[in-house]
């Protein structure tokens, strides 16, 4: 289970990336000063883009903890915290 | 612990918290009428506050008060923390139903009902944790899933107290009157300030956490919470497995099944506002009893597994049960032979604009109103003419069809398909206190456990509708296409929480 474990960490550190890649490409095409939805709506985009991207980045961290290994073992009690 | 205290304690806990969500749901569900008040369309200022009002509130300011309450909580103690927060949403719902109109007080108004609405967001960050942890801190190890599932259920309840409580101020007035400028839409906002009372007059009765109140005797409480949450390494990848692997999925779950449900009648089945918000209230009657169940079972079992099978069952199910109400108010479903005119109302829109709306009811006790806007002389004398709906059908009828009333063997069809949505929502959130209470110490479980909840049903929930519409917009061709947001980070959650997490139940939460 471990190499699953470290192996799937290469998935979540590139899907972050990738995330916020595709949140920024679909801002640029719908962003529409003229439009009445919301995702015509800059301030939206703004918003989702700016809360997403430390969540993403959190991605990464999390992806690159399993591939090193730390989720391996898991803390039996709060003294390994 | 005797069990009248544990009962106090619990009942407490969960009064205050379902008033804290009944409080921040009234605001969304009177959107468009607050939004008719504060908001005027034209108003490019109005437009960018309400806009904030929408989307920081849940985005920004949730996840911001978990971690301003999850520290004082770490710091101070729970008690009054959760009092505190307790205290800002009521007063600010309160103050909502206060605030007069765009029309009297101009751009004040708005500005007014952003900042009430942040400090909602701020309160809300910081009540769930408090609450989940205070019940925690005071329950025995066998017990933990059981007594904080009651804490599971307010969420849910606090829904259901604010369906039923519009509807029941909407039902007993007419639209002018519920819409005015003072009018009945701002009574859930006063009776708020009831219900606060109430909870804050208990709540101020109860004794402080008694694990925390143990750590501060011995002077081990937090110095900085929030380093030792986010900076310590071995903690923060606790943090980061708890969002990725079980509150990320739980949140998109949840709002699937609460929210985009009731907007998925209203708006995309196009079923009138009574029959869709019963049919709401009465799945949730149903659904929340398993709340406790989950929680009792997770005792038993452990947490893991009910909540990555509800998310399981979520993947799997979510398109054909979206799928089965979309069909079953498909208008020619509906029709099933002759449709009888039984009303015509018209009115000018302008001097050669005309909306006609005619109201059909069909043999099999279902009912519908065609609207249709149409210059003077073409449709409307057309439209008028007929008795039969079938015929009309086939005549290439333009116009919408809404007001759609089911008849009484698809409405229960519905109740169910609702319930089991609401269902999968217990089977993933009724575990969860319990499941993240487990994983962080007594000095700093406030804060590690208050910022994942929230980012999770704050920002992965609050986003279904956004990326909904984002699909929509982008693949037009398929009605359900926005489901494919939930359906993904599910999966994606139970994938990680499947791989990631273990099953074991942590039998002391005293360290």
């Amino acid at each position: 289970m471990n190499s699953v474990k470290r192996a799937l960490g290469f998935i979540w550190f590139i899907l972050a990336p990738a995330v916020v890649y595709f949140l920024v490409d679909r801002a640029i095409v719908h962003i529409d000063p003229a439009g009445k939805k919301d995702i015509n709506n800059p301030v939206i985009w703004v918003i989702i883009i700016g809360i997403f991207t430390p969540i993403a980045i959190g991605l990464m961290i999390f992806g690159w903890y399993a591939i090193k290994g730390e989720y391996d073992h898991l803390p039996e009690s709060s003294s390994e915290l | 612990m005797k069990p009248t205290t544990i009962r106090s304690v619990i009942a407490a806990s969960s009064a205050g918290t379902m008033i804290e969500w009944y409080d921040f749901y009234i605001f969304g569900m009177l959107a468009k009428t607050i939004s008719t008040q504060f908001f005027p369309e034209g108003n490019a200022t109005a437009a960018l506050l309400s806009t904030l009002a929408i989307f920081a509130a849940g985005f920004i300011v949730r996840p911001f008060g978990a971690l301003v309450f999850g520290r004082l909580g770490d710091l101070i103690g729970r008690k009054y923390t959760f009092l505190l927060t307790l205290v800002l949403m009521g007063g600010s719902t309160f103050l909502i139903g206060l605030v007069p109109g765009y029309k009297s007080i101009g751009i004040a108004a708005p500005l007014l009902v952003l900042l009430l609405r942040l400090i909602q967001g701020l309160a809300l960050g910081g009540e769930y944790g408090g609450a989940a942890t205070y019940v925690a801190e005071h329950s025995p190890a066998h017990k933990r899933g059981f007594y904080t599932s009651w804490i599971q259920t307010t969420a849910t309840l606090g829904l259901f107290v604010a369906l039923g409580v519009i509807m029941l101020v909407k039902l007993n007035m007419p639209d002018d009157a519920f819409n005015a400028e003072w009018g009945g839409w701002r009574y859930p906002f006063w009776i708020s300030i009831l219900l606060v009372i109430v909870s804050v007059y208990i709540r101020l009765k109860m004794s402080e956490s008694p694990l925390f109140s143990k750590l501060k005797s011995e002077g081990k409480i937090s110095a900085n919470p929030l380093k030792e949450s986010f900076r310590h390494k071995a903690n923060f990848k606790m943090v980061l497995m708890a969002l990725f692997g079980a509150v990320m999925g739980q949140g998109v779950v949840w709002y699937t099944g609460q929210f985009y449900a009731q907007s998925f009648l209203e708006n995309s089945c196009k079923l009138e506002f009574e029959q869709s918000r019963t049919i709401m209230l009465w799945a949730i009657a149903f659904a929340t009893p398993f709340f406790v169940f989950w929680g009792w079972l997770s005792d038993k079992i452990g947490r893991k597994w009910i909540m990555m099978t509800g998310m399981l069952l979520g993947v799997l199910l979510y398109r054909p049960v979206f799928s089965t109400l979309l069909q079953d108010t498909d208008i020619k479903k509906l029709v099933k032979g002759d449709a009888i005119l039984v009303k015509t109302d018209t009115a000018y829109k302008t001097n050669s604009l005309i909306e006609i709306r005619n109201r059909y009811t069909t043999k099999n006790g279902a009912s519908f109103t065609n609207l249709m806007l149409d210059t003077l002389g073409t449709s409307y004398t057309k439209v008028g003419g007929f008795k039969a709906l079938s015929s009309v059908l086939s005549q290439d009828l333009t116009g919408t069809f809404i007001d759609k009333k089911v008849n009484t063997g698809t409405y229960w069809k519905f109740v169910a398909l609702v319930f089991f949505l609401i269902f999968l929502v217990t089977m993933v959130y009724g575990p969860i206190a319990a499941f993240l209470v487990e994983m962080f110490p007594t000095k700093i479980r406030y804060t590690s456990m208050s910022l994942p909840y929230h980012i999770g049903n704050g920002v992965f929930g609050g986003l279904v509708p956004f990326i909904g519409l984002l699909l929509t917009t982008s693949f037009p061709s398929d009605p359900l296409v926005g489901l494919w947001y939930p359906i993904g980070i599910a999966a994606l959650c139970l994938l990680i929480g499947a791989v990631y997490l273990r099953n074991k139940i942590d039998e002391n939460v005293e360290d």
